[in-house]
């Protein structure tokens, strides 16, 4: 069960059963849609972007545990980021995830790192990039649907 | 053959033959770690050693091309590809060899015929009907030629149940409809469809049937002369053979009017640039070097079948299928997803707040294999406004322990997402 616990941590499944900034804020003014048409996971990530940066961020859907907890700890991550902040972070996720490379010293990933332990899943890191492939499409200005799978 | 002594329903004695058929899998003395819980048959089966001999022996035997040749390999390669044919012919008591077409799987089947006898029957506004639990393999063909030829896609609906309503197909069939296919049985709900009476009822309109028999072959024992169906296709990989093989059954009368699907070697009679004479059934239809090993090894797999017998399979199967269902009705949170009366193979079903796919990684670190998703019956799953099921498919090979581990394996599931 060693292993298990590496993937589905205490702080996963917590956020998975009450994730933060699960809405769509009044403000947002952009947004994406996300969908894993393999597993049938559908998010959506709402931004409300003003001249300091992600003033507030929510989302929207239905998916996994590792989905979900990955859109929750998203949202609490960048709210209050620079638009470049919220890309730095997105990168290194993505490579830590797609095992670009390992979790670096200075790491601005910070509790997001817990989620290196879905690299042993490889079946499920499309979960947990998900949201994070829709974020880039709203930072984009892209309304359409990202897919994943 | 089991001695019909032994086929009583008896704890010791059952238990005892699966155990000796579990021996013939090599799968299920290599696990080092714990041993394997494998309840995935419906998306595959495990395979005997005998089906793993047979492709061995061809290839270091008595490897050479079909039909071709005249050396020696040649000859027995073409003589154990043809008896695998036979095999099959008596598996499913065909008439004849002429009947049976090697394709790479149910997929293939079901393409074959809407690209070959869906091209030349059915026209602008003429009516295919399939019905609401349909595999994605039995939709898209279908929807291809429609679309290409302007006919409709009607859809028998299913009840809440998950069952195929009767009534509405008796409505929906008509002057229009030029072909039925259906599923024998239900790759993500596990019912059984009521297919002799669609069978008879299609017949009096003079319109012919397709069953999709890639979930009921290896489960129950399947009597085509009996049920009197057109066509009736099954992959090997799901029956203890080989993946990239499949049988397609089709009436003689029916193959023979048929144009060919794939143009190539092997189907024609002779050929010149002005015309091309084809092949005589069923090699009309097995354009090029088909999966000579493949049909060796899926001929294998019937020989296996056959010495434990399809009774006694589907008798194993529904005492596992009534022991799983009950097990998994004991936990408040489960719901079952297809509750159909009649049900063979595979049980669905979802758990209150935590995602299929969840369920399966947790079950997999126990050692248990199952499928999550939409079982590529993505309009099943939004019938039931789900997004995905959790699915455990029975083999001849799993045990009652097997379902006991997995009500250990769910209990573990809950702990983590408590």
């Amino acid at each position: 069960m060693s292993n298990l616990n590496n993937l589905y941590t205490n702080a996963i499944v917590e956020h998975s059963k009450a994730p933060r900034n699960f809405h769509e804020p009044e403000t947002a003014n952009r947004k994406a849609s996300g969908h894993n048409p393999l597993c049938g996971d559908k998010f959506n990530v709402f931004l409300y972007i003003d001249n300091t940066g992600i003033a507030d961020i929510g989302f929207t859907g239905s998916g996994c545990a590792i989905a979900t907890a990955s859109a929750s700890m998203m949202t609490e991550k960048l709210k209050g980021k620079t638009e470049t902040e919220a890309r730095a972070v997105f990168t290194q996720f993505i490579d830590l995830l797609t095992g670009c490379s390992d979790l670096q010293t200075d790491s601005i990933l910070g509790e997001l790192s817990i989620f290196s332990g879905v690299r042993e899943y490889p079946a499920r890191v499309k979960c947990a990039t998900l949201i994070w492939y829709t974020l880039q499409a709203a930072l984009d200005g892209q309304e359409g649907t990202v897919e994943t799978e | 053959m089991i001695p019909e002594t032994e086929r009583t329903n008896s704890e010791a004695n059952s238990k005892t033959n699966v155990e000796k058929i579990r021996e013939q899998f090599p799968i299920f003395r290599h696990q080092d770690v714990r041993p394997l819980v494998y309840l995935d048959n419906a998306s595959t089966t495990q395979k005997p050693q005998s089906v793993i001999d047979a492709i061995v022996h061809f290839y270091a035997n008595e490897c050479g091309n079909i039909h071709r040749g005249v050396h020696y390999l040649s000859e027995r390669a073409t003589e154990s590809y043809e008896r695998s044919r036979s095999k099959l012919r008596r598996f499913i008591h065909a008439s004849s060899d002429n009947e049976i077409v090697f394709v790479r799987g149910a997929t293939e089947g079901i393409n074959l015929v809407a690209q070959t006898y869906g091209r030349t029957h059915v026209g602008h506004t003429d009516e295919i009907l399939i019905s609401a639990m349909e595999h994605h393999s039995n939709i898209v063909p279908w929807q291809l030629l429609c679309e290409e030829k302007g006919a409709r896609l009607k859809i028998v609906p299913i009840n809440a149940s998950g069952e195929f309503i009767f009534e509405e197909f008796e409505k929906l069939i008509g002057p229009r409809t030029r072909l039925v296919a259906v599923t024998h049985v239900s790759n993500a709900l596990g019912t059984v469809n009521p297919i002799r009476n669609i069978i008879r009822l299609a017949h009096q309109f003079q319109v012919p049937v397709l069953i999709d028999g890639a979930q009921s072959a290896s489960h129950l024992p399947v009597d085509v002369s009996s049920l009197d169906c057109d066509f009736y296709t099954f992959s090997g990989h799901k029956m203890y053979g080989p993946t990239g093989i499949g049988v397609l059954y089709g009436k003689e009368l029916i193959l023979d009017s048929m144009p060919p699907y794939q143009g190539g070697g092997e189907m024609i009679r002779s050929v010149t640039f002005e015309k091309t004479r084809y092949q005589k059934l069923p090699h009309k239809f097995e354009a090029g070097t088909p999966n000579i090993s493949g049909a060796i090894g899926m001929g294998a797999a019937v020989d296996f079948l056959q010495s434990v017998g399809m009774d006694s399979v589907f008798m194993h199967e529904q005492v596992l299928m009534a022991y799983g269902s009950k097990t998994l009705q004991t936990m408040d949170d489960v719901r079952m997803i297809g509750t159909a009366k009649e049900k063979a193979s595979s049980l669905s079903f979802v758990i209150e707040g935590i995602h299929p796919h969840d369920i399966a990684t947790v079950l997999d670190q126990n050692g248990i294999a199952i499928r999550a998703g939409h079982h590529c019956a993505q309009p099943v799953m939004d019938f039931f406004r789900i997004p995905a099921t959790a699915r455990v498919s029975f083999g001849l090979y799993n045990t009652r322990e097997d379902i006991d581990a997995l009500r250990l394996g769910l209990e573990k599931v809950r702990e983590v997402f408590k």
